[in-house]
């Protein structure tokens, strides 16, 4: 197998990236499908605030206007931010610590499919009688009590998808545990790197409570169990407690990274090692800490007492501390630095005052008295959307931006970014601040429309205003994306030319070995160090130059995820009494998926290798991005 | 790695499992794996705990008339003697015996068999008395808590039967001795969770 790729027609290629190992052609599959979802989640919240723009609005029905905020919550976070932080960290977290692919590239693919697969299956909902609507936290009284499948596709969408991002939080604790270069130890490791590896430990311990929960509710709804029952001595308070045993470490699960991105962006930027930098990692392990503690706070008003609501009020205001710990650090690598106001640095330092705002109402919202008044209002709408839009949101922005070139080879433009931003940003704060006083003027969250009289028009309007600027600096950033593939100019292994980490001394995109020899780490910023040292080989070595050993391709990722879809239709159906036909589809599914997970067992499977040769060649013609 | 060399007592690693890259990735994120399988079981514990003996008013079932220990005391002897023989099997894999770790695997398997024929027995017997699984809530809980641990156990006992059929005319080399300590590091797991099972669901379910 030759290392140098050749031109391949489209179905090629398209079997090319169904069969991919390769963590970062499995970077672009998350991206371009994340992407793809946060576009249909971007058009379910427009439809919310055409709904909402005027007062006794008859655009959506009540019944369909439930299922759109279902919808618009549940994929934009499990099937859009998270995907997409999962692309970054594909591509990026590897390459950081030089190694050369993740410690599972077989499961990195199963991951990926597993997402797919559920995130198609809970969307086909809208074509099969009705998507879920009881909200993206599906409490189990309103969710029993939900006609049609729309719950089922929820619970059984989310539970594949939710064995994928498993499978990613796994990969990557492997990979950051066991294949670091030589010398780069934990304190030298970059943030991002840092941040992916705090947040796939949040992965490994807060999905399964979710999918625990998940199985409570398809067991409930279709095979008879009563777990949320109350009449058969159920309880539906324990689907809350183990959703937000899962939903609060997730918000961390989303924003550490979010902050990994940025600390990169911020010393890039400044050209200045990030201030405390220790700090920092502490700070990262303690919010991933305290997530776990915090669930409650979202239960202030379901009645579990004083007593607890006094613990998790507490513990919700500590967390407060770390993450100030880090808004300081990062005010501190700006100061004094010499910055350069790249789109990614605008989004960056856009950040701290949008995400501060979020997070001083989170801490509003710790003070239980004070939940139960702001408790299902839109003030609670304005705090979260805040901390998602204000933080994870713009880092996804600022991180598509910033790892752009390394991923795809071009850069995209930077004019265009910057009016996406400013579209984005101010239409974001005239959406989301005026729900702040929305929300203390009464309106309840999850309303489907108003009165005229009810004094909420003019504020509603502003909100849907700023929606329609947040639209259209999506909108430019896909014609940024279209404009730069089809000019396609070709960038060096350090396009931003302040590039610090590992990620930036190698091809871009690199080849699919990565390094062809693992670089030496002599510290903090290794790559900088090189370039202070005038070092013109880019990195110094840690061994010559040889053979390496790569994994195979493998279909098997793929139909294991397919299986699952097919066998999850069959459950969907199994109670209906007129489809006999469901219970053989369910078993065809999990044969399906069980089969290929006993061939990939039996087969031995184990990889090949790259010649030195070959490697020399690649090196001679100064070919190592794959051209 | 070459998966042709062959290996004499002499010239097998201490540590076999953990002796390549693969293997010391398999190890790690084996091991990350029970962790979420642990977080598993607490949810599906504490949700035992919160449903036990609740059912719709006027239920006849509860945890101190239905289970009775005997039948519960051998089942644990089984499994808990099945993880000492897998083990045992463990300790010839070590050894680069792979005839013995064979017999003492299949002895193993036999024994894992034995517990899951005694507690599909059990359930089919608890579902004549009328305590399906539609029951009550008491009843929703206590079978997908034990039947989660049962389906984990048939999981464990296809896996080593494959692995032995996979290997049986190969013997051991570095490619599947990880292989084989994954899958016994798992039954140990399924091992300590019946424990915590038979401590919460049945001890303290006969106290009462």
């Amino acid at each position: 197998m030759s290392s140098i790729a050749q031109k391949k027609g489209f179905g090629a290629t398209i079997w090319d990236f169904m069969t991919t190992v390769d963590h970062k052609k499995i970077a672009i599959l998350y991206l371009i499908s994340g992407g793809f979802f946060f576009l249909v989640g971007g058009l379910e919240a427009m439809l919310i605030r055409v709904q909402l723009a005027t007062a006794g609005n008859d655009f959506l029905s009540a019944g369909t206007y439930n299922e759109i905020i279902t919808m618009h919550g549940t994929t934009m976070i499990f099937l859009a931010a998270m995907p997409i932080l999962l692309a970054f960290m594909n591509a990026i977290m590897p390459l950081q610590i030089g190694a050369r692919d993740v410690a599972f590239p077989f499961l990195n693919s199963l991951g990926f499919w597993l997402f797919f697969f559920g995130g198609i299956f809970l969307n086909l909902s809208w074509f099969m009688g009705g998507a879920p609507d009881a909200g993206w936290t599906n409490y189990a009284s309103l969710a029993l009590a939900s006609e049609g499948h729309g719950i089922d596709f929820y619970s059984l969408g989310l539970t594949i998808s939710g064995f994928g991002t498993l499978i990613a939080g796994i990969n990557f604790l492997v990979t950051i545990i066991n294949m670091r270069a030589p010398g780069m130890t934990y304190m030298r490791m970059p943030l991002f790197t840092w941040t992916t590896f705090v947040a796939s430990a949040l992965i490994l311990l807060a999905f399964p409570p979710l999918t625990v929960g998940l199985f409570f509710m398809v067991f409930d709804r279709m095979f008879g169990a009563s777990f949320f029952a109350v009449e058969m001595g159920g309880n539906t308070i324990i689907w809350e407690h183990l959703f937000w045993i899962f939903g609060h470490p997730e918000v961390y699960i989303l924003i550490l990274p979010a902050f990994g991105i940025f600390s990169e962006i911020f010393a890039i930027f400044s050209r200045k090692r990030l201030f405390g930098y220790t700090a920092l990692v502490f700070a990262t392990i303690l919010i991933g800490f305290y997530g776990f503690m915090v669930w409650a706070h979202h239960m202030f008003t379901v009645g579990l007492g004083p007593t607890a609501n006094a613990v998790f009020a507490l513990a919700t205001m500590i967390i407060a501390v770390p993450t100030g710990i880090k808004i300081f650090n990062w005010l501190l690598t700006i100061w004094g630095g010499n910055i350069s106001f790249t789109t990614p640095m605008i989004y960056a330092v856009a950040f701290i005052p949008s995400f501060v705002a979020g997070g001083v109402t989170g801490v509003m919202q710790a003070i239980a008295p004070l939940d139960y008044q702001l408790h299902d209002s839109y003030f609670i709408v304005a705090h979260f959307h805040y901390v998602i839009v204000g933080g994870v949101v713009l880092a996804i922005l600022a991180g598509t931006h910033l790892y752009w070139p390394k991923m795809f080879g071009t850069m995209l433009s930077e004019k265009l970014g910057k009016w996406t931003f400013w579209f984005f940003f101010i239409g974001f704060h005239l959406t989301f601040f005026i729900q702040h006083f929305l929300g203390l003027m009464g309106m309840p969250r999850r309303v489907y429309t108003f009165g005229a009289d009810q004094g909420w028009d003019l504020f509603n309007a502003i909100s849907s205003a700023g929606a329609v600027l947040m639209a259209i600096g999506v909108i430019i950033l896909l014609v940024n994306v279209v404009m730069t593939s089809i000019k396609n100019e070709r960038v060096g292994n350090d396009p931003w030319g302040d590039g610090r980490t590992l990620e930036w001394a190698i091809a871009s995109p690199p080849p699919f070995y990565n390094f062809a020899q693992t670089p030496l780490v002599r510290g903090l910023d290794t790559f900088w160090i090189e370039k202070m040292d005038g070092n013109k080989k880019g990195m110094i070595y840690a061994e010559p130059l040889g053979d390496i050993h790569m994994p195979n391709g493998s279909i098997i990722p793929f139909v294991i995820s397919l299986g699952m879809f097919i066998a999850s239709f069959g459950a969907l159906y199994f109670l209906d009494g007129d489809k006999p036909w469901a219970l053989a589809v369910l078993i065809i599914g999990l044969v399906i998926t069980f089969g290929s997970m006993l061939v990939r067992s039996l087969k031995d499977d184990l990889g090949f290798h790259i010649t030195k040769a070959e490697l020399l060649e690649d090196a001679k013609g100064g070919n190592t991005d794959g051209h | 790695m070459d998966i042709n060399q062959r290996y004499t007592p002499q010239s097998w690693p201490e540590h076999p499992e953990t002796a390549t890259m693969e293997g010391k990735n398999k190890f790690i994120g084996f091991w990350l794996l029970l962790a979420a399988e642990t977080v598993t079981f607490a949810s599906l514990f504490a949700t035992y705990l919160a449903l036990k003996d609740k059912g719709p008013s006027g239920m006849e079932f509860s945890a101190a008339g239905l289970f009775e220990l005997p039948l519960v005391f051998a089942m644990t002897m089984i499994l808990l003697t099945s993880s000492l023989t897998s083990v045992y099997a463990m300790y010839h894999m070590k050894n680069h015996n792979f005839k013995a770790m064979q017999a003492w695997l299949g002895i193993t398997v036999l024994l894992g068999a034995t517990f899951l024929g005694l507690e599909i027995y059990e359930f089919n017997h608890y579902v004549h008395l009328g305590f399906g699984y539609t029951n009550s809530a008491f009843s929703s809980a206590f079978y997908t808590l034990v039947g989660t641990h049962g389906a984990h156990v048939l999981f464990g006992l296809s896996w080593f039967i494959a692995l032995m059929l996979r290997n049986a005319k190969r013997g051991l080399n570095m490619y599947n001795a990880p292989k084989f300590y994954l899958a016994s590091l798992y039954w140990h797991f399924i091992d300590v969770v019946w424990v915590f099972i038979f401590t919460v669901v049945y001890l303290m379910g006969v106290i009462g």
